[in-house]
This record gives C-alpha cells, sequence and structure tokens, in this order.
C-alpha cells in the first residue's frame, strides 16, 4: 500500500497537490494542443481551391442561418456506397475557407458537398420552393420567402473583411470590389470577366430567373458551386491516411 | 492475491483512515474486472502499434498493417469493378442496339442503369421516370430530342441547354412577351388550344393561326407537331411538359422556357452512360 501512503502526502499537501495538478494538466495539454500547430502539414496541396466569391459567400451564410447543415452534411466519407453515390471522398482542403466549416453530422437529406452542377438552377429553384414538387417524398421545408427577399450587397465588404481577418486570402482588390461582383456574377451580360479572373471557375447565370437580385440568386449559387472547384485529375491522394 | 477462503469482512484490511469511527475497508477489485482493465489496456498498446496513431509532424505513425481509409475504400472499388470486369468491357464493346439481344447483358445493363438512374436522375424525371412539371416523363413515347438509342446517349452524355459542354444540345424559345402585342399572344394561345384539342374561343383562335405561322412555325412545324432538331415540343398532343391550360400556355408565350439537363459524360463512366440510356429506353418509351 506504498502507493496509498503517497498519495496521502500529495492529498495532504495542498501546494504539493497544485504542482502536480498543474503537471498532469501540462502533460494532456501539449498532447491534445501541439498537433494543432502541425495542422497545416496535414491539409494535402491541390489545385483549384480559391475562397468564395462574395455572391457565393452570402449564399453560403444564408444556407448557415436557414440551419441546412442540421439535416445537409458537405462531407462525403471515405466509404464505398458514399463515393459511388456522391462522389470523391471529401478532402480537408475543400473546407478550407470555411468559417465555421460545414460537414455536419446528421444526414435527414443527402450530402451536399458536391451537389453543384447536379442539377439545373430551375430545379434549385422549384426545389427550394416547394421540395415535394419535384421529389414527392421529401420532407424538407419550403423556403419560397428567399426569392421574394432582396439582396442588398452593401454589406457583403464586411463579411469579407471578417473572413480574411480569420484567414481567407481576400485580397484588397477583392474587398474593394466585392459589392460590384456580387451584383455582376447574376448578370451574364455584364462586365463579369475581372469577376471571373479573381475567382476562377465562378459561374456566371441568373440562378433565380427574376430581374432582381434575391437570396435565393446568392443560396443557388453557392449550391452550383459545391464540389466543383478541386480538379481531382490532378489530385494524387496520399496512401497513409 | 489472496487464497481462496471466504474472508469475513474483518479479515479485510482498512484504508487506515478514520472519520468519528467510521472506517473505509480496502478490499480488492473482482479479479475478472481488474484482470480486463489489464487486457484493454494491452490491447490498446497492440492497437497503437497496428495501427496509425501518434501524430507526427507530417502525420501520423503508419502502423503496421499499413492500414489507411482511402486504401479500403478504393480496395471495396477495385473489388466490384474488377467483379465486373468481364461484362463492362462487354458492355462497352456491344453498339447500344445489340445490347438487348444478350439476355445477360441487357440484365446487367437494366439493373446497373437503374442504380445510376435513381443516383442521378430521379430528382427531376422522378423516381419511377414519370418526370414532374418542367422535368420530361421518360416512361411515354413523347420526346422532345429524340427516344431512339442513340438519341437518348447523346442527350445523357451532353445535356440540354448546358453552358459548360460544347457539343450539349441548344434551342432557345423567345420570350414572346417582348416581340408580340399582347393581344396577339391571347390570339395564338387560343390556336394553340385548339390545334391541342382543348376549349377555346374560335373567332380569337382564327387569328391566333396567322401569328403563329409567322412566329411559332419555324421551330413548332407548320402543323405543331414539333421538331426534334430543336427540341421543339408537339403541341398538337394532349402531352404538356409545363401544362396545358389557358394561363400556362399564355405564360409559356410571354416568358418562354429554358430547361436545362446536366451534362453527365463528366460525373459518370461511358459505362454507366450506356447503362442508364439502355435502362431509360427500355422503359416503355424507347424507339
Amino acid at each position: 500500500m506504498s502507493l496509498f501512503r503517497h498519495h496521502k502526502k500529495v492529498e495532504t499537501n495542498a501546494t504539493l497537490l497544485l504542482v502536480l495538478s498543474l503537471g498532469v494538466v501540462a502533460i494532456g495539454g501539449a498532447v491534445e494542443i501541439a498537433p494543432l500547430f502541425y495542422l497545416e502539414n496535414t491539409i494535402e496541396k491541390v489545385e483549384g481551391m480559391r475562397p468564395y466569391t462574395p455572391l457565393e459567400l452570402e449564399g453560403r451564410n444564408i444556407y448557415v442561418r436557414e440551419g441546412c447543415y442540421v439535416c445537409h452534411s458537405q462531407m462525403i466519407r471515405p466509404l464505398r456506397d458514399e463515393v459511388e453515390r456522391y462522389g470523391h471522398y471529401s478532402l480537408a482542403v475543400e473546407s478550407i475557407y470555411d468559417h465555421p466549416f460545414q460537414w455536419g453530422s446528421k444526414r435527414t437529406g443527402p450530402d451536399l458537398a458536391r451537389v453543384g452542377a447536379r442539377y439545373s438552377d430551375e430545379w434549385h429553384v422549384d426545389h427550394l420552393t416547394d421540395p415535394r414538387s419535384v421529389v414527392p417524398e421529401s420532407i424538407m421545408p419550403t423556403y419560397g420567402f428567399l426569392k421574394k427577399t432582396a439582396l442588398k450587397p452593401d454589406s457583403i465588404q464586411a463579411v469579407l473583411i471578417a473572413n480574411s481577418r480569420v484567414g481567407v486570402p481576400y485580397t484588397d482588390e477583392m474587398i474593394e470590389n466585392a459589392a460590384a461582383d456580387m451584383e455582376v456574377q447574376v448578370d451574364p451580360d455584364g462586365d463579369w470577366e475581372e469577376m471571373v479572373a479573381r475567382y476562377p471557375k465562378a459561374q456566371v447565370r441568373n440562378f433565380d430567373g427574376q430581374e432582381k437580385l434575391t437570396e435565393m440568386d446568392a443560396l443557388v449559387a453557392y449550391l452550383q458551386m459545391l464540389g466543383t472547384l478541386v480538379d481531382f485529375s490532378t489530385f494524387q491522394p496520399s496512401a497513409s491516411r | 492475491m489472496s487464497k481462496k477462503i471466504k474472508m469475513s469482512d474483518e479479515d479485510y484490511p482498512t484504508t487506515g483512515h478514520d472519520w468519528d469511527g467510521i472506517r473505509e475497508y480496502d478490499k480488492p477489485m473482482p479479479r475478472w474486472w481488474l484482470y480486463t482493465f489489464y487486457l484493454t489496456i494491452i490491447f490498446a498498446f497492440g492497437y497503437m502499434i497496428a495501427y496509425p496513431a501518434i501524430p507526427l509532424l507530417k502525420g501520423a505513425t503508419p502502423g503496421l498493417l499499413k492500414f489507411s481509409s482511402r486504401g479500403e475504400v478504393q480496395q471495396h472499388i477495385d473489388t466490384v469493378n474488377a467483379q465486373n470486369a468481364e461484362i463492362e468491357a462487354k458492355l462497352l464493346a456491344t453498339p447500344l442496339e445489340s445490347i438487348s439481344a444478350d439476355v445477360d447483358l441487357a440484365r446487367f445493363a437494366t439493373a446497373g442503369g437503374g442504380a445510376v438512374f435513381l443516383t442521378y436522375c430521379a430528382q427531376c424525371h422522378g423516381a419511377g421516370a414519370q418526370g414532374a412539371k418542367g422535368y420530361p416523363n421518360l416512361q411515354d413515347d413523347d420526346w422532345l430530342w429524340g427516344g431512339d438509342l442513340e438519341a437518348i446517349a447523346t442527350t445523357v452524355r451532353h445535356g440540354i441547354r448546358n453552358d459548360t459542354d460544347e457539343d450539349t444540345r441548344y434551342s432557345e424559345m423567345p420570350k414572346f412577351g417582348e416581340i408580340l402585342e399582347s393581344e396577339e399572344i391571347t390570339q395564338v394561345a387560343e390556336y394553340v388550344l385548339q390545334i391541342s384539342g382543348q376549349d377555346h374561343d374560335g373567332s380569337l383562335a382564327t387569328s391566333g393561326k396567322a401569328v403563329f405561322e409567322e412566329n411559332c412555325a419555324a421551330c413548332h412545324g407548320e402543323t405543331a407537331l414539333g421538331d426534334r432538331e430543336q427540341g421543339a415540343p408537339n403541341l398538337a398532343d394532349a402531352l404538356w411538359l409545363y401544362g396545358s391550360d389557358r394561363d400556362t400556355i399564355t405564360q409559356t408565350i410571354t416568358n418562354s422556357r429554358f430547361g436545362v439537363m446536366p451534362a453527365w459524360q463528366t460525373r459518370i463512366t461511358d459505362a454507366q452512360i450506356k447503362q442508364v440510356t439502355f435502362y431509360v429506353h427500355q422503359l416503355g418509351g424507347g424507339e
């Protein structure tokens, strides 16, 4: 019972107890915190990732606001059935500009990590307005009000600045042109070349089919971009993951 | 450890703690519990050595078994691909028209095509290919762009009005709200109701005929039977993509329609395109 005798020594000596407790917490902390400093090393290099365009970012905010993540995940796990249904398994780098990430933990609806370009814009608008009109067995709520809610581009600059402060590499040029870039993305007849040069692979369309810029435009633009950025033809998975 | 004799409470030592006469026994843990506990510790060390475990500067220790979740999913996919390799090669080598002649191949194509259909097509065309407003029914024999095997395969491969694919099927109906007077739109809508055998206003329809011949016949044809080259629907039958009532027809003429289908060749394999083509073709409407 020698252990008990030492235990008594520790328990009856407040300073010793404090010092030893700190020691234990320090070891535990080091084991859990130290790997976070090497997180960068675990993110694979891929081609094609870029920060969200202002319109997509606004759509992402609407996605978060409406709680889409409660029923939809954005994380294709490395399992055969998921890869065959949703596409290539998700990579850490694909969430690199997400603050916070939208991996989700529950799939009442399907995974959305690669939903981009999979359906037409019209389908997304129909489906968000009345899910049952296209998928009779759906239990998704309706979001038709997004089509009626005008989107004002004046606050998007602040959103870009906030994102750049937490590490998203928005350049001064991107931040300066945020509002204009947002409006031009729904205007195929406008001067969108510079916006697309800033955000490669950005899709320029009138997403909701209406003249005015609405929240529906933003959300559909976001959904249509999901999973379309990474060029998997040049991606070599590292074997040790 | 103590011998196997039943001890009374008094035989056990106490921890030596004494609180106002209350003392605490120091009895051993049940042995089965203790040994299980030791086993789990040993197992944990074994697990740590066998599988990836300890995070290092550049990734984790690989573990003796060289397990990787990515390797595992690739292995599962490879296994299934290997099982299908023979019949898939045969499918790729067989022209679309000849698939139905080979019972095994037809069964493979139908089953695989059904799975592809439910994964990618059902969201718009419906789980039973029955379609929805704006999304064509694939079970009937009314085809916008053609219903033979080659035509279906082209549609699947390149999509419709899809700006990401150069060979996509493309046509664009003008918004006649910007071209015609609202009076003319009313007239031509009545004419469309007439030729499709619905209730209509006879005199308006008569004047609508002239409007139709001038504006619509170029694509939909003199007799309004449609033109598959341009995906222009037949307006003289009872099958409607967006609806046959007066309001819907007026809306279609005024704002036009622009149905888009994704190009699937970038997402699914050639074998899957063949499978889903065969599946859709055999649903009932294939030509």
